[in-house]
């Protein structure tokens, strides 16, 4: 076990091989990498140390100090929170050496084609079909909701390997080659006027079998890594007060009295202390996952900030009035990055509609705190034992 | 940033509370008790605060008490809101505690803290920290009037009297005339406390002690809502497991299921305010905004809580004989004890400055 103190005296030695002054952003990320101080829970020669994930702070915090780079994990979200710890538990040794360093150090995106337009809450019903040709799969089909497939290289990806058997079973997880020929990216505008996402479609793009993450028709089992990882990367955020979308509005209140109404502040008030409060609660599942007892609270807090960004961004729009009626840009852009703050209300308004369906939509959420938090009794079930290809669509 | 876990030792300290009340305050003899003319539970108040200590967590050791802190007491109020308790826990272990430490009055403190005197702070539930109060004429040596809305009075042995001269008076309950008033909440009922000429100490400036005594009452009291919503969440879902309608159980519902869902949040939430309450108030970091906001949402969640406890019950919920009623009471009664959530929430207008128009 590698204690706080041989961290902090490692990342120094780190840190006097390699001043961030005098070296290459990229360069420094690599000698970071390859010193283990990368993720420091991970296992030694994948950019860990096999430390407790807690001790990751002891690392960044050093690094920060002494004003290093780092990998800007808001850019490679998708890379760091899903792809890796998946690529780390089912990968072979010879893909978690291909891929993990790249992924960390940022010189390879990574985005994510599970979603489909047929298969959203239902994600297991997904009908791309990967069928085997000799060494290869042939992959056929379309994906939907796909951040980032633009810039990213790399692309995890589900698809239907055997359509007889219940949808479950026959899916299976692979790593799929962005630059292939046969991938094709187009933007999907949404409703805020810009194309954040886009949709991929998959014409006999041919994936090598060494590009398989688990076992044939264990693909769901590997998806589910994947997803459980998402809600941890979500959980462990740490925010000033203010710190989220009470932020700006808070700013307006205070710097345009003209605006102000008792029927507005009232409202404000409210929203202001469920803020405050939620903050709390995520500070609260900090403190727990530090303290290694984690609890089942990280499975509400996506719930109550979709519901508190779209009640404030509303309120935000009401509360100014006749600028309200306005709205900042309709251009169709394809940014890289969600920028909440970047800019006005309407945007915040209507971007934040996404937050109740995005990453499992809200009524689903429920269904999983229901179910799996109280231990009500689940949906009834329709679409258990029934083959894929006799399911209705 | 504030600690809003449990430590070792809070835990141990819950398990120890709610064995006892698991022992001594079934819902049925909290009922049968209401219907007698003494609704508060002496026996369990003893073993509380004889057996236990507990009513001196927030008296420092030297005066007799357990030089504990915020935190541990709201552990204890979060077990004694999960029993809706008829003991006075908050009103003298509290309120009429830190009234008393606002004074330096050291042998009131110590009668407090080993729990053999009750005291009661005569101030009326509802007042938010740093609201107005009424107070007593203070004349020739003597108090005179009468204050209504005293929680617990009825069973205090001493009452701590705001005066109009700017004084708080420790008064000999067995001096005044206590009244007890037919309450919302069964389990923490009011008095009218009536004083005709009584003589009372002088124990130092009401204003200042009132205030910190309030303070603590609002904070902690979002633990014991913590405590009555987490009860009321628990036995619904494990109620709705069994009861079967249409064939199935009714927590098999989706419309049902997502209400348990939406106040589960809510409750999760509550923890994290009670924590950060008792966390500030323990270590006096940002006191007045943890308070506030506690109330401000812990108020309404207890309230929600046990309205939903109720309806999702059906018929059974509605009678007398079942417990939920118990909980609504207190927490209804809670919502308006040291400040509604509106009045917390317009005390935000300041402290978080967000100006009224």
């Amino acid at each position: 076990m590698t204690g706080s103190e041989e961290l902090r005296s490692r990342t120094r030695e780190l840190l006097a091989a390699h001043p961030p002054a005098s070296t290459d952003r990229l360069d420094f990320l690599r000698a970071r990498f390859d010193a283990g101080l990368a993720w420091v829970h991970y296992p030694e020669g994948l950019g860990g140390l096999g430390a407790p994930r807690s001790l990751q702070a002891v690392v960044d915090a050093e690094l920060e100090a002494a004003g290093a780079p780092d990998n800007d994990p808001r850019r490679i979200g998708i890379g760091l929170g899903m792809a890796a710890p998946t690529i780390l538990q089912f990968g072979t040794e010879e893909q978690k050496r291909r891929f993990l360093r790249p992924l960390w150090t940022g010189e390879e995106v990574w985005c994510q084609l599970f979603s489909e337009p047929g298969a959203g809450s239902d994600l297991a019903a997904l009908g791309t079909r990967a069928v085997r040709e000799g060494e290869d799969w042939v992959v056929n089909g379309q994906k939907v909701w796909t951040s980032s497939a633009h810039v990213a290289r790399w692309a995890i990806l589900i698809a239907r390997t055997d359509p007889d058997v219940p949808k479950h079973r026959g899916i299976t997880y692979f790593v799929c080659d962005m630059t292939d020929p046969g991938v094709e990216v187009r933007p999907l505008r949404q409703v805020t006027g810009e194309a954040e996402f886009n949709e991929v479609f998959l014409t006999g793009v041919r994936i090598p079998d060494t590009r398989r993450l688990g076992e044939i028709g264990d693909g769901w089992k590997v998806a589910q890594t994947t997803l459980n990882n998402e809600r941890v990367a979500i959980g462990g955020m740490r925010l000033p007060r203010e710190g989220g979308m009470i932020g700006p509005i808070s700013k307006t209140w205070r710097e345009r009295p003209e605006l102000r109404t008792h029927d507005l502040h009232q409202r404000l008030l409210k929203l202001w202390v469920e803020s405050e409060v939620s903050r709390l609660t995520a500070e609260r599942l900090r403190q727990q996952l530090v303290a290694g007892q984690p609890g089942p609270e990280g499975a509400g807090m996506k719930l109550a900030f979709a519901r508190l960004n779209q009640e404030i961004s509303g309120l935000e729009v009401e509360l100014l009035g006749e600028e309200g009626l306005l709205y900042d840009d309709w251009t169709m852009r394809r940014p890289e990055l969600v920028d909440f703050t970047g800019r006005e209300a309407g945007y915040r308004y209507l971007r934040s509609k996404g937050n109740s369906i995005e990453g499992g939509t809200s009524e689903v959420l429920l269904n999983i705190v229901a179910e799996r938090v109280l231990g009500l009794p689940p949906e009834p079930r329709t679409d258990k034992d029934v083959a894929w290809k006799d399911l209705a669509r | 940033m504030s600690d809003l876990l449990y430590s070792e030792e809070e835990e141990a300290l819950r398990a120890a509370v709610r064995d006892l009340l698991t022992d001594h305050c079934d819902a049925p003899g909290v009922i049968a008790r209401t219907e007698s003319g003494t609704p508060h539970h002496l026996a369990l108040w003893k073993a509380l605060t004889d057996g236990m200590g507990l009513a001196g967590l927030l008296v420092p050791e030297e005066l007799d008490g357990q030089g504990a802190t915020h935190r541990e007491a709201a552990v204890v109020l979060e077990e004694l809101g999960r029993a809706v308790a008829p003991v006075p826990y908050l009103t003298s272990a509290v309120v009429a505690t830190e009234a008393l430490l606002a004074c330096g009055t050291d042998d009131l403190l110590r009668d407090l803290a080993t729990g053999t005197t009750i005291g009661a702070l005569a101030v009326a539930l509802n007042v938010a920290p740093g609201a107005a109060y009424r107070v007593v004429r203070h004349e020739d040596g003597l108090l005179h009037g009468e204050l209504t809305g005293i929680a617990d009075a009825a069973v205090a042995d001493v009452l701590l009297v705001p005066a109009d001269d700017g004084g708080l008076y420790a008064v000999d309950a067995t001096t005044a005339t206590v009244t007890p008033q037919t309450s919302l909440d069964l389990t923490r009922p009011l008095a009218t406390v009536t004083l005709d000429g009584v003589r009372g100490r002088l124990l130092g400036d009401a204003e200042p002690a009132v205030r910190r005594a309030l303070r603590a009452g609002a904070g902690l009291l979002a633990s014991e809502q913590f405590g009555l919503a987490e009860w009321t969440l628990t036995e619904t879902v494990r109620y709705l497991k069994e009861r079967k309608q249409f064939n199935r159980p009714v927590g098999g519902f989706q419309a049902i299921k997502h209400r348990l869902a939406q106040l589960w949040l809510e409750v999760v939430n509550t923890r994290a305010a009670a924590r950060n309450a008792a966390d500030a108030l323990a270590n006096g970091h940002d006191v007045d905004m943890a308070v506030t906001v506690s109330q401000a949402y812990a108020a309404p969640v207890a309230v929600h809580a046990a309205e939903e406890a109720l309806q999702l019950h059906g018929g059974i919920g509605m009678t007398w004989e079942h417990p939920v009623h118990l909980y609504l009471k207190r927490a209804k009664a809670d919502s308006i004890a040291y400040g509604t959530p509106g009045a917390h929430r317009e005390a935000l207008t300041a402290l978080a400055d967000l100006q009224a128009p």
